[in-house]
């Protein structure tokens, strides 16, 4: 029994803190700056996406200290005080735990998880605020295309049909989504928001489109065989040149049925 | 051996005609039923479906899982209970119903991998098919086929069971019992993997393609599928029954069977790991089956409990699903934490930093396991209420593997650190899991997980944490646990060139997968659009080092066992009971009861002891002629019983 447990032996001199901390703090400087610099998301399209976007940032800058400090202990350990010829017998100090010290790393990382819950949330309300003149749109999923439905311009009952979706810049949106067959999702990653579109369910979000331009609709959902192809485009356009489009597409609409 | 009592014997030769037997039977019976109902007599699909569930039963009652009960209630006489099929002396024991845990152990070990490099090879598709936009070698329909093999192989045949496995060798071990609570159980617990694990694979050659709906088979995708979806479905439900049985064991064992003085807070980690483990098993896994009875009711018999049209309810099933699925994570989880703990006191020559607090944070895990699952959900359309409490939930949950992950940094400190094979996967484990831990935090954020949820983003997080983590920790065992198992040492070079190659392929593999995932690329896809090109094919390349590197592992682990040098009863002079019997163990594990008299980590105490082999106190009674291994002969619930009080005693 004897040989399981070695002499134990405090060795390697006292930790250099200092110099511990200097690379901790320089690393977690270094990561941070790569984590803000490199380009994660794409265009920022909607209002949604801004405080999406910061959010992650903030993220960025809370995590990369705790890897660096798992790092640093980790690798800092390997350094000093890995096993060298002649210690094969030797143990470590018999530290068994630090009262202080567990509470320390309990509470401090509760109390930052609960600090980003609570701006998590704040982002929350702020990206699902519904705004005063929003539109509706009505989207429908299918294997494997969406289809759009847009309110009749005249305030009936029948909606405007459109298989690609065209929106004007700088009106929320207030999309209700449904599906046909199997569940889908609704996905605009230049506006950052998706939500599952769910047989015999009406689920939806609201969106603020604030910049002109052709952007990607994904299928999010793995919805069958042709799941990676049901994909098309929203066109966020001018107001005036929205309201062209859609006069036409009411026209068009009208004269095919 | 006559051709007859060949045939008719317990064994794979039995079982075969016996599975053809179950086919006939559920032939037969579908056509009687459909004939007593007025249908078409001949129905492929229905009678595949009846197949799938009668053939396994009848396998399991041919390969002898079944025999001594069946002997025992017809009355006639049973083989004497005295573990007399204990021990395997040739390779051809592991192909046969044994009892012996060790047996067993190894039996779910190796199963276990070969549907791991089934799995890899799966994902070595995946890759190849991803490595250049549009579509290479395979359809849309097969690639969705190959990644849902690939996880529900991963999850369901390798991960859970590989660590049931591990457990099952080593657990007995360490509490200083001769075998598990219920060894038949185990064994037929064992013999139900290669059940569900064939039953996936084979579903390629279904008509219609496997099952192609992801290892979520969300409802009511999988229930308008081809007929693949059946082997998933039916597949989960061996797996799962297999799953629980085992946890029962455990937990019988755990409570039952402890060696004398061996009090729950003198337990190692890895029992307080598998205790929690099975705990979470034994409550969530009955919900994934039901799920998927659901989905089969469903598919072959119209019961619309997903078709809304019918008053059914489509997010019920994720409910349901993420219910167990969650908890899943876990059970993936803490038998990894076991290891590490294990594995880093040895090798840092240190107690266990803050044992108690690593025993509570555990069940803590179990507890707060339960109140999350709903994160999965935060896109899915359900009430939106519903997001909040689940996002707290998920962030707190972090704090007890926060304390876990800290207490091993502690560990650490001021040891002495023999950084070889084992430890290196174990520290490897530490900042991988580190990782996947952060981008957990990141995604109980609901906002952040609107944008990413059902991305690449995801993809990533969970291959750091079911890679980085569960499978780290895995090899990390396996190379430890080797030497006892096999009573062979394995090549520490071959071991140290795996870790390497392994750790720098895997990060190459998945850290690209964060961001493609932020910037648009949706999982589950067998094409993208051309900006994600450069970044997969970097992937893909980097994946397949990833699988090259699994073969070094592969030799290693084989030419070890067949000629590597003799293994000490303990190369890594640990204190924990396992290592105090010869390698492998004898074959009642232990020659003299233990008595344990102290913690199993007070590594750098002078004279400490876990457990000695005369029972503390009674050096009189000791004189009696051989009382040990009789003891230890006597029947399993004889030897619990005995343990029980004993383990009374020394609380008091």
């Amino acid at each position: 029994m004897a040989s399981q447990v070695g002499e134990s032996a405090d060795r390697g001199g006292p930790v250099r803190w200092p110099v511990l901390i200097a690379i901790g703090l320089l690393s977690s400087v270094v990561g941070i700056a790569v984590g803000l610099l490199i380009d994660w998301f794409p265009v920022q399209a909607s209002g949604q996406a801004k405080p999406i976007d910061t959010l992650w940032d903030v993220l960025v800058i809370a995590s990369v200290p705790m890897f660096v400090l798992v790092q640093t202990v980790v690798l800092y350990s390997v350094y000093k005080w890995r096993m060298r010829p002649g210690e094969e017998e030797l143990d470590g100090p018999p530290i068994h735990g630090n009262t202080k010290l567990e509470i320390i790393w309990t509470a401090l990382p509760a109390i930052l998880l609960v600090s980003l819950v609570g701006y998590a949330y704040v982002v929350l309300t702020d990206i699902e605020d519904a705004r005063a003149n929003s539109m509706k749109v009505r989207v429908v999923g299918e294997q494997f295309a969406w289809t759009y439905y847009y309110p009749s311009p005249d305030g009936g009952d029948k909606e405007v049909a459109a298989s690609q979706l065209y929106l004007p810049v700088g009106r929320q949106v207030e999309f209700d989504i449904q599906s046909k067959d199997v569940i889908h999702d609704f996905w605009i990653p230049a506006f950052r928001m998706k939500v599952d579109a769910v047989p015999g369910v009406t689920t939806g979000y609201r969106a603020d489109p604030e910049r002109i331009g052709d952007y990607p609709v994904v299928c999010a959902e793995l919805c069958g065989l042709g799941h990676s192809t049901m994909r098309s485009t929203v066109h966020v356009l001018d107001p005036a040149e929205f309201d062209r489009w859609f006069r036409t597409q009411a026209r068009e609409a009208e004269e095919s049925q | 051996m006559t051709t007859t009592s060949v045939l008719r014997g317990p064994g794979l030769v039995r079982a075969g005609w016996f599975t053809l037997l179950g086919i006939a039977f559920a032939t037969a019976l579908t056509v009687a039923i459909r004939a007593a109902y007025g249908y078409e007599l001949l129905d492929g699909e229905a009678i595949t479906i009846v197949s799938l569930i009668a053939a396994p039963l009848f396998f399991l009652v041919g390969i002898g899982a079944f025999d001594e009960w069946f002997y025992w209630a017809a009355g006639r006489p049973t083989r004497p209970d005295d573990h007399s099929s204990h021990g395997a002396h040739s390779w051809h024991d592991y192909f046969k119903v044994n009892t012996d845990h060790k047996v067993i152990g190894i039996q779910y070990v190796v199963t276990s991998f070969f549907f791991m490099l089934v799995g890899g090879l799966l994902a070595m598709m995946v890759r190849a098919e991803l490595a250049a936009p549009g579509s290479q070698f395979v359809s849309s329909n097969a690639y969705n086929g190959l990644f849902s093999v690939h996880a529900s192989l991963m999850i369901f045949l390798f991960i859970i069971p590989v660590f049931a496995g591990l457990a099952n060798y080593v657990l007995p071990l360490m509490i200083g019992a001769p075998d598990m609570a219920f060894p038949r159980l185990n064994a037929l617990s064992f013999w139900m993997l290669p059940i569900a694990g064939t039953m996936m694979t084979l579903s390629f050659f279904a008509p219609g393609g496997s099952f192609a709906t992801g290892w979520t088979a969300y409802a009511p995708l999988s229930t308008e599928v081809p007929l693949g979806q059946m082997f998933f479905t039916i597949g989960v439900q061996f797996a799962g029954a297999s799953s629980i049985a085992t946890a029962l064991n455990f937990l019988v064992t755990i409570i039952t069977m402890r060696a004398p003085g061996m009090s729950f807070f003198r337990m190692p980690l890895l029992v307080w790991a598998n205790f929690s483990t099975s705990l979470l098993v034994v409550i969530a896994t009955p919900f994934v089956a039901a799920s998927q009875f659901f989905v089969l009711l469903d598919y072959a018999l119209d019961f619309n409990f997903f078709v809304p049209a019918e008053a059914g309810d489509v997010l019920m099933y994720q409910h349901v699903f993420w219910f167990y699925s969650h908890p899943a994570v876990y059970i993936m989880m803490l038998p990894g934490f076991g290891i590490v703990s294990e594995i880093l006191a040895v090798k840092a020559r240190k107690p266990v930093f803050g044992y108690r607090m690593m025993a509570f944070s555990l069940l803590a895990i179990v507890l707060l396991g339960f109140t999350v699952w709903a994160h999965h959900m935060f896109v899915s359309g359900m009430q939106s209420w519903i997001r909040v409490p689940m996002m707290v939930t998920t962030a707190i949950i972090a704090v007890p593997t926060g304390i876990k992950i800290f207490s091993w940094l502690a560990t650490l400190w001021r040891g002495v650190l023999n950084v070889d094979t084992p430890m290196l996967w174990a520290l490897g484990f530490l900042t991988m899991f580190t990782l996947g831990g952060i981008s957990g935090v990141m995604l109980a954020m609901i906002p952040l997980t609107i944008h990413v949820s059902d991305t690449y983003f995801i993809v990533a997080h969970i291959h750091y944490v079911l890679f980085g983590g569960s499978l780290f920790t895995i090899y990390a065992g396996v190379y430890y646990w080797f030497p006892k198992m096999t009573g062979r040492m394995f090549d520490q070079t071959l071991g140290k060139v795996h870790f390497w190659l392994t750790f720098v392929a895997f990060n190459a593999t998945f850290a690209p997968m964060h961001l493609i995932g932020v910037q648009g690329m949706p999982r589950r896809v067998a094409d993208y659009p051309e900006q994600f090109a450069n970044w997969n094919l970097v992937i893909s390349i980097a994946s397949f080092v990833l699988g090259l590197s699994t073969l070094i592992f592969v030799y290693n682990m084989v030419a070890s066992w067949r000629g590597g040098p003799k293994a000490s009863s303990n190369p890594w002079r640990s204190l924990t009971l396992e290592w105090q019997v010869s390698s492998p163990p004898p074959i009642f594990n232990f020659d003299a009861v233990p008595t344990v008299v102290g913690g199993p980590y007070e590594y750098g105490v002078p004279g400490a002891v876990h457990g000695v082999f005369k029972p503390a106190g009674h050096e009189a009674e000791e004189s009696r002629p051989e009382p040990e291994p009789a003891r230890a002969r006597e029947p399993a619930g004889a030897v619990a019983a005995g343990s029980r009080e004993s383990s009374t005693e020394s609380r008091e």
